[in-house]
């Protein structure tokens, strides 16, 4: 064991080279490199892809903005390291020791204070995220949602009933009518009233960005506005049994109009089932089934 | 106090005969007890099970299961011995230890009260139940490689996926406590033994039954809840769950029975001089995880107890339709599940910035602040549970709230990393199998712990949550942080635990496979999350299979890298057996200054503590420890 290694013995002669520089150097430019690329090339990519609904529009934002803030912070690890693992190596099977550095209280309390103004950033940001013009990002926000679509845009209310192993709508505004496959009007706020027959399931609306669980004994509000027409996903997110994997259709977004036509077929369709379901409700209590298997 | 004198010196070490060995109290004894404990208590609870109309009615009686599980768990315990002492003490007899004092390989398959031994067994125990759990994820990626429920029908596939998780949340969080800690805290405090030998051998046994039990979900119908449980859904399942259920109360049991031991050991038994400051940091690592464990595990208990009861005597906590909830499982799953999380995370942080400095050959940089990182991480592990219910519903105006909680752990996070930075700057870094293991733990857990700063913002969230990016996040801090720092961290110890040395060949090319083929496996599933592919299914997208076959010849890949790790262990230290010298990293700390393998007792005396252990390049520095210190022997050891 050789205790006394001089510090910074390999360029004693010449000085040793200034590390930090060095590093701050390479870390610029590779953030200066990849912040573009991530914004620019990889950022049109990124899913959930915008254009779906607001809520979608508002995640993909949220993804490119996280990547990129992350994109300093990787890079930063990634140089110190991989300057540290290639600089400061020892070569050879002898055992030297390195300078017995201190930690300096300066750099403890910067990093300290720079990681917390970015945690802090980041909580800001996400909680504006949750009351901005998304009303909630699409997640399902409980029965008392805090923020609620603009008063005067009369959002559509679609109940969404989840049981072993599918999905049901719900209109009430329609006579309460039950369907097997959703539909939604383009460019109307819509409630979505989510709920479960039997055990936990979540919604998701995998293109609009919507996700709420559904839970029995509980109504789970979540807003989408879709700007788009289309089909998208219908999954099941919270494992709930046997065929959780299968439980998944799709919905469609259409214009209004085709949406009126829509569902007034569905009423006259379903007249006579209507009458035999239960009273439209927030949520519905089946009697326990045990031992499903 | 009369067991005193028998810790202190190291006197009589009994050699039992054969005959002695299998007459006496052992593992087979143990078994025989656990089953025929379950007949008894299984017959006992269809007496009573008949009596309750929800049993009656099904052809599984759950009251009969949880019965028979309990009294075997007791015919176990009774089978190894564990009752012996407390009856003799009952009788007057004196306060021995005397489970400990014997030497041979018999003592590994008893009720053995020697930290190392059940160091030593847990370890095996240990990556046992690792590799039938890796074994499960090798089928369910098998599965994976079609987009439809194939070879593996819907039911075995679930129970494959619960299994998995379970397994290894259990193994994984008693793996580096139970083993490295049980068998190294001692040493590197300058102790002789834990503070409580009988119940680190109880904890010990707890979790072999509990890998057991868990098993036996197997024969008794499978459980469709993955790890977690959630209630509606147990309430609903058969009989494994029961199992299920059973082991995870067991292992809630001995986490917090080890952390007692470990926070007990670690504040009372330290050697003289081992002042606060001087402790290694993995144990720190170790007293930290040891707190949430004791604070976590109780809250995981009381809700199996619930949960069980919903079961068994027709409780409604949580059931909806008859007044319960199950946002309360959720709720107190949780509040043990997060920090759960942590005991995940924290030894993993031990490890690592243990084994930095030694191969850095430098001070650990800024000591405290990693210590206070640690407390940090520990304290803020309690609040921040409800991001795993950002969409349920549930307290919709706290998320901003939890979501601030979830980032702000990143800043004591981020202190591990300053740490680990500030320790390799100008560094005379040695690329041994341990130190590549730890510096990969760096790369991954940044992953980790950035993909972590996306789901915790919720906007991000809504569709990230359940997908299998979440997977993805959590494979990148558990398996490529606490899995990483515990190869590292055997590929370290093992020569100090073995006295035989590892082969570094073997081991470098275990290190590279599986550092590859773990991102290989892991990074595209943030992809497959992000293009909506949900958790725990055996069914998806088709546009998804390429995907997934991809990331499955990855999992394959991985999982033989992991047999490299066996083979190595089988290849040096059962057929090649070179001796290690007694300390081949030249490291600095208490333990590499003991004869490999340990003897028995230790130290001979209990060694006075002069350093802190991280003195690389420190001129004038003195050894860590006077290891035959001129004080009297009995004196010292408090």
């Amino acid at each position: 064991m050789s205790a006394a290694a001089a510090p910074g013995g390999t360029g004693a002669g010449f000085g040793e080279p200034r590390h930090g520089a060095r590093i701050a150097v390479a870390w610029a430019i590779l953030t200066v490199i990849a912040v573009p690329l991530v914004i620019w090339v990889a950022g049109p990519h990124i899913p959930p892809y915008s254009g779906h609904s607001t809520q979608s529009s508002d995640q993909h934002t949220v993804n490119v903005v996280l990547l990129t803030a992350a994109v300093p912070v990787i890079a930063l690890i990634w140089v110190y390291f991989g300057y540290a693992i290639s600089v400061f190596r020892q070569r050879g099977p002898e055992i030297v020791d390195g300078p017995p550095l201190t930690a300096d209280p300066r750099i403890q309390i910067t990093w300290l204070v720079v990681t917390s103004v970015m945690v802090l950033a980041l909580a800001v940001y996400g909680t504006i995220g949750l009351y901005n013009d998304s009303h909630g990002a699409g997640g399902g926000q409980g029965p008392n949602p805090l923020s609620t679509p603009p008063a005067g845009s009369t959002p559509l209310q679609v109940q969404v009933i989840g049981q072993q192993w599918l999905w049901t709508f719900r209109y009430p505004g329609y006579g309460g009518v039950e369907t097997a496959t959703l539909e939604i009007p383009a460019n109307r706020w819509v409630a979505f009233h989510v709920t479960s027959l039997d055990v936990d399931h979540s919604f998701w609306a995998y293109e609009l960005g919507v996700k709420a669980d559904a839970i029995p004994g509980s109504d789970n509000v979540a807003y989408v506005k879709a700007t788009n027409t289309g089909q998208f996903q219908v999954r099941c997110a919270e494992l709930c049994g046997l065929w959780h994997g299968h439980m998944n259709s799709y919905g469609r977004v259409v214009n209004a109009g085709a949406f009126s036509s829509w569902i007034a077929a569905r009423q006259q369709q379903y007249s006579a089932i209507t009458k035999t379901l239960p009273p439209y409700s927030k949520v519905y209590y089946p009697d326990p089934i045990r031992r499903a298997g | 106090m009369e067991a005193h004198a028998t810790l202190t010196s190291p006197g009589t070490i009994e050699n039992r005969s054969l005959r002695g060995q299998v007459l006496g109290f052992n593992l087979i004894w143990g078994v025989v007890g656990g089953i025929v404990g379950y007949i008894v208590g299984h017959w006992i609870g269809t007496k009573i099970g008949n009596n309750i109309a929800a049993q009656s009615g099904s052809d599984q009686d759950d009251v009969a299961i949880f019965l028979g599980m309990l009294v075997g768990t007791f015919g176990f315990l009774g089978g190894l011995g564990f009752f012996a002492y407390p009856l003799q003490r009952m009788r007057g007899l004196p306060a021995t230890l005397r489970e400990r004092e014997e030497i041979g390989r018999w003592r590994y398959f008893r009720l053995c009260t020697d930290h190392k031994v059940v160091g030593i067994q847990y370890l095996v125990a240990v990556l046992f139940f690792f590799f039938v759990a890796g074994f499960n994820a090798m089928m369910i990626r098998g599965e994976l490689t079609s987009d439809n429920a194939t070879v593996i029908n819907s039911g075995n596939y679930l129970t494959l996926v619960g299994l998995h998780g379970t397994m290894m949340l259990m193994m994984m969080s008693a793996g580096v406590l139970g083993p490295l800690g049980n068998y190294l805290v001692p040493l590197m405090i300058g102790a002789r033994r834990m503070a409580f030998p009988r119940i680190e051998a109880l904890t010990l046994w707890l979790t072999v039954l509990a890998g057991v039990v868990l098993l036996s979900a197997i024969a008794l119908g499978g459980f469709p809840t993955g790890w977690t449980g959630y209630a509606p859904l147990s309430d609903q399942a058969r009989g494994g769950i029961d199992a299920y259920l059973f082991s995870f109360a067991l292992i809630g049991i001995s986490l917090a029975l080890v952390g007692i031991n470990v926070m007990t050991t670690v504040v009372t038994m330290r050697a003289p001089g081992m002042t606060w400051n001087r402790i290694p940091i993995f144990v720190w690592g170790l007293t930290t995880t040891s707190i949430l464990a004791v604070l976590a595990a109780p809250v995981l208990a009381a809700a199996i107890i619930m949960a069980a009861l919903d079961r068994t005597a027709d409780t409604s906590f949580f059931l909806s339709s008859q007044g319960g909830s199950p946002f309360l499982w959720n709720n107190l799953f949780w509040f043990f599940g997060h920090p759960e999380v942590y005991i995940l995370a924290l030894p993993g942080f031990g490890i690592v910035l243990e084994i930095l400095p030694v191969f850095a050959r430098k001070p650990l940089w800024g000591y405290r602040l990693a210590v206070a990182g640690m407390f940090g991480v520990a304290l803020l592990s309690f609040m921040v549970w409800q991001h795993h219910l950002f969409v349920s519903g549930i307290n919709a105006n706290l998320r901003p709230f939890y979501m601030f909680t979830t980032e702000l752990i990143s800043v004591p996070t981020g202190l591990i990393f300053l740490n680990a930075m500030g320790t390799l700057w100008k560094a005379r870094i040695r690329f041994t199998v341990p130190m590549l293991f730890s510096l990969a733990f760096f790369f991954n857990f940044l992953i980790g712990g950035i993909s972590g700063v996306f789901l915790s913002d919720v906007p991000s969230d809504v569709t990230t949550h359940g997908s299998y990016f979440v997977m993805a996040h959590f494979h990148y801090t558990i398996m490529g942080g606490l899995v990483f720092a515990l190869m590292a961290g055997l590929y370290y110890w093992l020569p100090k635990i073995t006295g035989l040395k590892m082969s570094e060949r073997l081991g470098k090319l275990h290190f590279w496979t599986m550092f590859v083929f773990f991102n290989t496996t892991f990074f595209p599933l943030f992809a497959a999350g992000l293009l909506g592919m949900p958790r725990r299914v055996s069914s998806y997208n088709p546009s998804l299979h390429t995907l997934n076959v991809f990331v499955s010849v990855s999992a394959f890949c991985l999982g033989a890298s992991m047999l490299i790790l066996l083979v190595n262990m089988v290849w040096s230290l059962i057929l090649k057996r070179e001796k290690e010298v007694a300390n081949p990293w030249e490291a600095l700390s208490l333990e590499w200054q003991l004869p490999s393998p340990v003897p028995v007792y230790n130290f001979e005396e209990i060694p006075v503590i002069n350093s802190g252990p991280y003195d690389y390049g420190v001129p004038d520095r003195v050894p860590i420890a006077d290891l035959e210190p001129t004080v009297t022997g009995t004196e010292v050891g408090t």
